[in-house]
C-alpha cells in the first residue's frame, strides 16, 4: 500500500470513530448548551446503550434495527430519569456541586453496570457477515457503512427535530436564554428533560454501532469516549450542534492518523492535546462566539 | 501573637505523642503488617488530599489531574534511588521540585480556564503525563518500574505529612493564603482589591502539586513495583472523593476524607464495585445535603475541646483563629 | 496652559472610547478628576457610568483614547496593578468574600502592602507575627470608623444589606487608595442610611485626604455631596460643571425628565 492509500484509508476508518464521537458530543453539547453542565455521566449512558442492544441482540434475538430502536428508547428514558433524579434538585446549585454529582453518577452508572453484568468484556455478535467495499486497496467494511447510514439518518432527525418542531424550537431558546424562554411560557424543566432523553438515546445508538465496530463492550468503556466526545463538543464550540459534528469528525481523523502514523499509544494523549491547545488557542471553539462576564 | 508559637509547639507534642503510640504498636509487631500498611497509605493521601484541598478548596480552582504530579513523583524519585543511588531524602526533595515545576509549567496556561473547563483541561494533562511516562522504556514502559528500593517507612510518611499539614496551614492562615480564599469567593474583586490572580493560582497549583510530588516519592518507594496504572484519573477522583467529603476549605476535612476513604477502600477491598458504588452515593448525597463536605471551613482546632487546649490570643477576641478561612493552629 | 492642568489632575481621560461589538458603550469620553476634588458620574440606565468605571480600573480596555492617573498612563495595565497604583473600587452589585469574615474581607485589601515572605509564612518567623499583628489592628481601625467592629467576625455574607455595602466601601480602603470609585453605594438604603453615608463618605475624604468619584442614582445625595458633576447620556458626556449649574442645564433636564419621568 503507498502512502495516499494508507492516508485515505486511515481518514475513513476516522470518520467511522468520528461519527461515533459525534454522536456523543451532540448530546454533551446539547446538555451543557442548556444546563451549563459538563455531564460526566454521559459516556456511561452510552454503555447502558450499547448493553441494552447487545441483550435485545443476544437474549431476544432481535436484529440490529429493532434492537437499536430498544436501545434508544430505553437509554432516553434513562437519561430522563437520570436528569429528573440527579440534576434537577440541584437546578440552582454551584456548578461546581453539579459537577461532583455528574461524577457521581458516573461512577453509580458503571460501577452498577458492572455488578450486574460483570466486569468481564462481553462479544458483540456479528450483526453484518463480512460485507466489504473495496475500491482499489481501500477497504470499507459493512460495520462502517453502517455507522455512516445510521449517522447521517439520525443528523437529518435530529436537524427535523431542532429547527422544525415546537419542542426543538423551544429547546434552542431556552438554551440561547433560560430565564427569558421561561418568561415567554417555556416549561423548561420539561425541555431540559426532552434535551436528556434525545442526548441519552444518541448516545445509545453511538452505543450500539460502536459494540458492532469493535465487537466487545464492557461497563468501563464509556470513559475514555465520553471523555473525548466532551474534547469533540469543545473543539466545534460548546451548545452548537454543528460544530459538536465537525468536532466528532477532526477527532476521529486525528486519533486514526495518530494511532495509523505514530503509535496507537498515543492516541488519547492527541485527544487530550487538541482539548488543551482549543482551550487556550479559541476556548469558544471552532463556530463558538465570545462573551464576556459582566461586571 | 507568640501564642500561635505556643499552639504550634502543643500541636507538634502532641502529632509527637500521637507518632510514639503508633511506632510503638509497629515496632512491638501488635498491628498487622495489613494495617501498617494501611497507615503508610493513609497518610500519603492525607498529603495528597490536603494539597489538593489547597487548589480545589482554598483557592477553588478545580483540579482534576492531582494523580498525574504524583506520578511524576513517584518516577523522578525512583529513578533517582534506584539507578543512581541518590539518598531517599533528597530523592524525595526531588520529586517535589519537579512535580512542583511541571505544576507551574501546566499552570500557566490552564489556570486561565475557569470551573468545568479547567477540571477537563487538568484531567487531560494528568492523562498525557501518564502516557508520557508509558512510552519511556527507561523506566519501564506500560509494564512499571522493577526493583524499587523499599525505603518508606511510616516515620518517612509521618514527618512528610507532619511538614505538609504544617505548610499549608500556615500558607492559608498568612496574607498569600488568604489572597488564595478571595480568589475563591469572587475572581474580579480579588483582582480589585490589588490581588494578582493568576499569580496566586499558579501558586497554590505549584505548591499543591509539590506536595503530590512528595506523596508520589513515599508511594513509589512503599511498594517493589510502580506502573503508570496506579496514577490514572480514577486516582485523581479518589482523592477529590476524599477532598469534596471532608469538606472543600477544610484540612481536617481532608484528613478525615483521607482516613474514611482508604478505611473503605480498605474493608471493601474484595468487592471494588460496592466500594464505588458507595463512594458514588456519598458524592451524590453530599452534594444534595451538605455541599460543603462534612467539616465545611470548620477546623478541628477551632472545637471547644481543641480551645480549652491551645492558647488564646492576648487581644480579646480570636482574630487568627476565626472560623471562617480555614485557620487551624496546629 | 494645559500642562499646567495635567498636573492637578488626578485621574484624566482623553477622548476614551469602549465598543462592544460595533455598540459604542462610552464615545469622546473627556473627563478629569483633580486631587482632593469629589465628583459625581450620573446618567440613565445604560449611559455608560459603570463601563467608565471599569475602564478607569483596568476591567475593560479603551478602544481608542488614553487615560493618565497621577501622571502616568494607566492603559494596558491589569486591574490589580492599577489598584496598586492607588485606584480602588466599590461593586454596583455588591462583590464581597461573601463566604469569609468580615475582617478577613478587610484583611485581603491589605495585600499588596503586607511584607513578609513565603519563607517566613509558611515557617512562621522574622516578619510574619509583627505585620499580622499590624495588619489585624488597622483593619479593626476600618471597622471601627464603618461602624462594623462588633461583627468582626461575623460571615460577611450574613450582614443586612446596608452593612455590606459599608464593608465594601472599608475594604476599599485598606488598599489604600489615592482615588476611590463609588459605584452607586446607596442603592438600596433608606434616606436614614443615605444621610449616613453621605456624612461617613466626607469625613473619611477628608480623613485619609482621598480623592471620591461617585456613580449614583440618588439625586440628593449627588447634589447634597459632589463639588462637581458629570452627566452620561448614550455613552456621551452631556454636561458638567457644579450641581447648580447641572440643576439648570436644559440638556441634563431633557434627558432625565425626557428618558426616565
Amino acid at each position: 500500500m503507498d502512502l495516499l492509500t494508507q492516508i485515505v484509508q486511515q481518514l475513513i476508518n476516522g470518520i467511522s470513530l468520528g461519527s461515533i464521537y459525534a454522536l456523543i458530543a451532540l448530546g454533551y453539547t446539547m446538555i451543557y448548551g442548556i444546563i451549563k453542565l459538563i455531564n460526566f455521566a454521559h459516556g456511561d449512558i452510552y454503555m447502558v446503550g450499547a448493553y441494552i442492544g447487545f441483550f435485545a441482540i443476544t437474549q431476544a434475538h432481535l436484529s440490529i434495527v429493532p434492537a437499536l430502536l430498544i436501545s434508544l428508547v430505553t437509554t432516553g428514558f434513562l437519561g430522563m430519569v437520570v436528569e429528573r433524579l440527579a440534576y434537577k434538585p440541584l437546578r440552582h446549585a454551584p456548578r461546581i456541586s453539579v459537577l461532583i454529582t455528574a461524577i457521581g453518577v458516573s461512577f453509580f452508572l458503571e460501577y452498577t453496570s458492572m455488578y450486574f453484568v460483570s466486569p468481564t468484556p462481553r462479544t458483540f455478535p456479528a450483526v453484518f457477515g463480512d460485507v466489504a467495499v473495496n475500491i482499489g486497496d481501500i477497504v470499507i467494511n459493512g460495520q462502517q457503512l453502517l455507522i455512516f447510514g445510521i449517522t447521517a439518518v439520525l443528523m437529518v432527525v435530529l436537524t427535523y427535530i431542532v429547527q422544525r418542531t415546537k419542542l426543538g424550537k423551544a429547546m434552542r431558546a431556552a438554551s440561547y436564554d433560560t430565564e427569558t424562554a421561561q418568561l415567554m411560557g417555556i416549561d423548561s424543566d420539561r425541555i431540559i428533560s426532552f434535551t436528556f432523553g434525545i442526548g441519552s438515546a444518541l448516545a445509545a445508538v453511538a452505543g450500539v454501532l460502536v459494540g458492532i465496530y469493535y465487537n466487545s463492550i464492557d461497563p468501563l468503556m464509556g470513559i475514555m469516549p465520553g471523555m473525548k466526545a466532551f474534547v469533540a463538543a469543545v473543539l466545534g464550540g460548546i451548545g452548537i450542534l454543528p460544530g459538536a459534528v465537525l468536532g466528532g469528525l477532526i477527532l476521529g481523523i486525528v486519533e486514526a492518523l495518530v494511532s495509523g502514523f505514530i503509535s496507537s499509544t498515543f492516541r488519547d494523549a492527541a485527544a487530550f492535546a487538541i482539548l488543551i491547545i482549543v482551550l487556550l488557542v479559541k476556548p469558544t471553539g471552532l463556530f463558538g462566539k465570545n462573551t464576556k462576564e459582566k461586571v | 501573637m507568640k501564642y500561635l508559637r505556643i499552639n504550634d509547639l502543643k500541636m507538634l507534642a502532641l502529632a509527637m505523642v500521637i507518632f510514639a503510640v503508633l511506632q510503638l504498636l509497629i515496632t512491638g509487631h501488635i498491628m498487622s503488617s495489613f494495617w501498617q500498611l494501611n497507615l503508610i497509605i493513609i497518610g500519603i493521601n492525607v498529603i495528597m488530599s490536603v494539597s489538593l484541598n489547597l487548589i480545589n478548596g482554598y483557592t477553588g480552582q478545580f483540579s482534576l489531574g492531582h494523580a498525574g504530579f504524583m506520578a511524576v513523583g513517584a518516577y523522578v524519585s525512583i529513578v533517582l534511588t534506584t539507578n543512581f543511588q541518590v539518598p531517599f531524602f533528597f530523592a524525595i526533595l526531588a520529586g517535589a521540585i519537579a512535580a512542583g515545576i511541571l505544576g507551574f509549567l501546566i499552570g500557566i496556561p490552564t489556570l486561565r480556564l475557569r470551573g468545568d473547563y479547567l477540571a477537563i483541561a487538568t484531567l487531560g494533562m494528568s492523562e498525557i503525563i501518564r502516557i508520557c511516562i508509558m512510552n519511556i522504556q527507561y523506566v519501564g514502559g506500560a509494564a512499571g518500574f522493577k526493583g524499587i528500593p523499599h525505603h518508606t517507612t511510616f516515620a518517612w510518611v509521618f514527618f512528610f505529612m507532619l511538614f505538609t499539614l504544617f505548610f499549608i496551614k500556615n500558607f492559608v492562615n498568612s496574607t498569600d493564603g488568604r489572597a488564595c480564599l478571595a480568589i475563591r469567593e469572587n475572581e474580579i474583586a480579588a483582582e480589585s482589591m490589588g490581588i494578582n490572580t493568576t499569580k496566586y493560582k499558579i501558586m497554590a497549583f505549584t505548591i499543591g502539586a509539590s506536595f503530590a510530588g512528595v506523596a508520589g516519592a513515599l508511594f513509589g518507594h512503599a511498594f517493589y513495583l510502580v506502573s503508570p496504572n496506579s496514577f490514572t484519573f480514577m486516582q485523581s477522583f479518589n482523592y477529590l472523593i476524599m477532598v469534596v467529603l471532608g469538606g472543600l476549605g477544610s484540612i481536617t476535612g481532608s484528613i478525615a476524607g483521607a482516613f474514611v476513604v482508604t478505611f473503605i477502600s480498605a474493608a471493601l477491598a474484595s468487592w471494588p464495585e460496592f466500594r464505588m458504588i458507595i463512594y458514588a452515593l456519598a458524592l451524590i448525597l453530599m452534594m444534595f445535603y451538605r455541599p460543603q463536605g462534612l467539616f465545611g471551613y470548620m477546623e478541628v482546632t477551632n472545637t471547644a475541646l481543641f480551645r480549652k487546649f491551645l492558647s488564646k490570643p492576648a487581644v480579646k477576641t480570636a482574630t487568627d483563629n476565626s472560623e471562617k478561612g480555614g485557620s487551624a493552629n496546629g | 496652559m494645559a500642562e499646567a492642568k495635567e498636573d492637578k489632575a488626578l485621574l484624566r481621560a482623553t477622548d476614551v472610547s469602549e465598543v462592544f461589538g460595533g455598540l459604542k458603550a462610552v464615545a469622546d469620553f473627556n473627563f478629569h478628576i483633580d486631587k482632593g476634588e469629589l465628583v459625581g458620574l450620573i446618567g440613565p440606565n445604560g449611559a455608560g457610568k459603570t463601563t467608565a468605571f471599569n475602564l478607569f480600573t483596568g476591567v475593560y480596555q479603551p478602544t481608542t483614547g488614553q487615560i493618565v492617573f497621577d501622571g502616568k498612563s494607566i492603559v494596558g495595565l491589569k486591574p490589580y496593578q492599577i489598584t496598586q497604583r492607588g485606584i480602588a473600587r466599590t461593586f454596583q452589585n455588591i462583590r464581597l468574600f461573601s463566604e469569609l469574615t468580615v475582617l478577613d474581607n478587610v484583611k485581603i485589601a491589605f495585600h499588596f502592602h503586607v511584607k513578609y515572605g513565603l519563607l517566613e509564612t509558611v515557617l512562621r518567623m522574622g516578619r510574619y507575627f509583627t505585620e499580622e499583628e499590624r495588619i489585624d489592628k488597622e483593619a479593626r481601625d476600618l471597622l471601627k470608623i464603618f461602624h462594623l467592629e462588633d461583627k468582626a467576625d461575623e460571615v460577611a455574607k450574613n450582614l443586612p444589606y446596608g452593612a455590606q455595602r459599608r464593608l465594601e466601601i472599608a475594604r476599599a480602603l485598606a488598599a489604600k487608595p489615592k482615588l476611590l470609585l463609588l459605584d452607586e453605594p446607596a442603592a438600596g438604603m433608606n434616606p436614614q442610611e443615605t444621610k449616613e453615608l453621605m456624612d461617613m463618605i466626607r469625613w473619611i475624604r477628608k480623613e485619609f485626604g482621598l480623592t471620591v468619584l461617585l456613580i449614583e442614582h440618588d439625586m440628593s445625595l449627588v447634589m447634597g455631596i459632589c463639588e462637581r458633576i458629570y452627566v452620561l447620556e448614550y455613552g456621551q458626556i452631556i454636561a458638567s460643571g457644579t450641581p447648580e449649574v447641572i440643576q439648570k442645564d436644559p440638556e441634563v433636564i431633557r434627558a432625565y425628565l425626557g428618558g426616565e419621568a
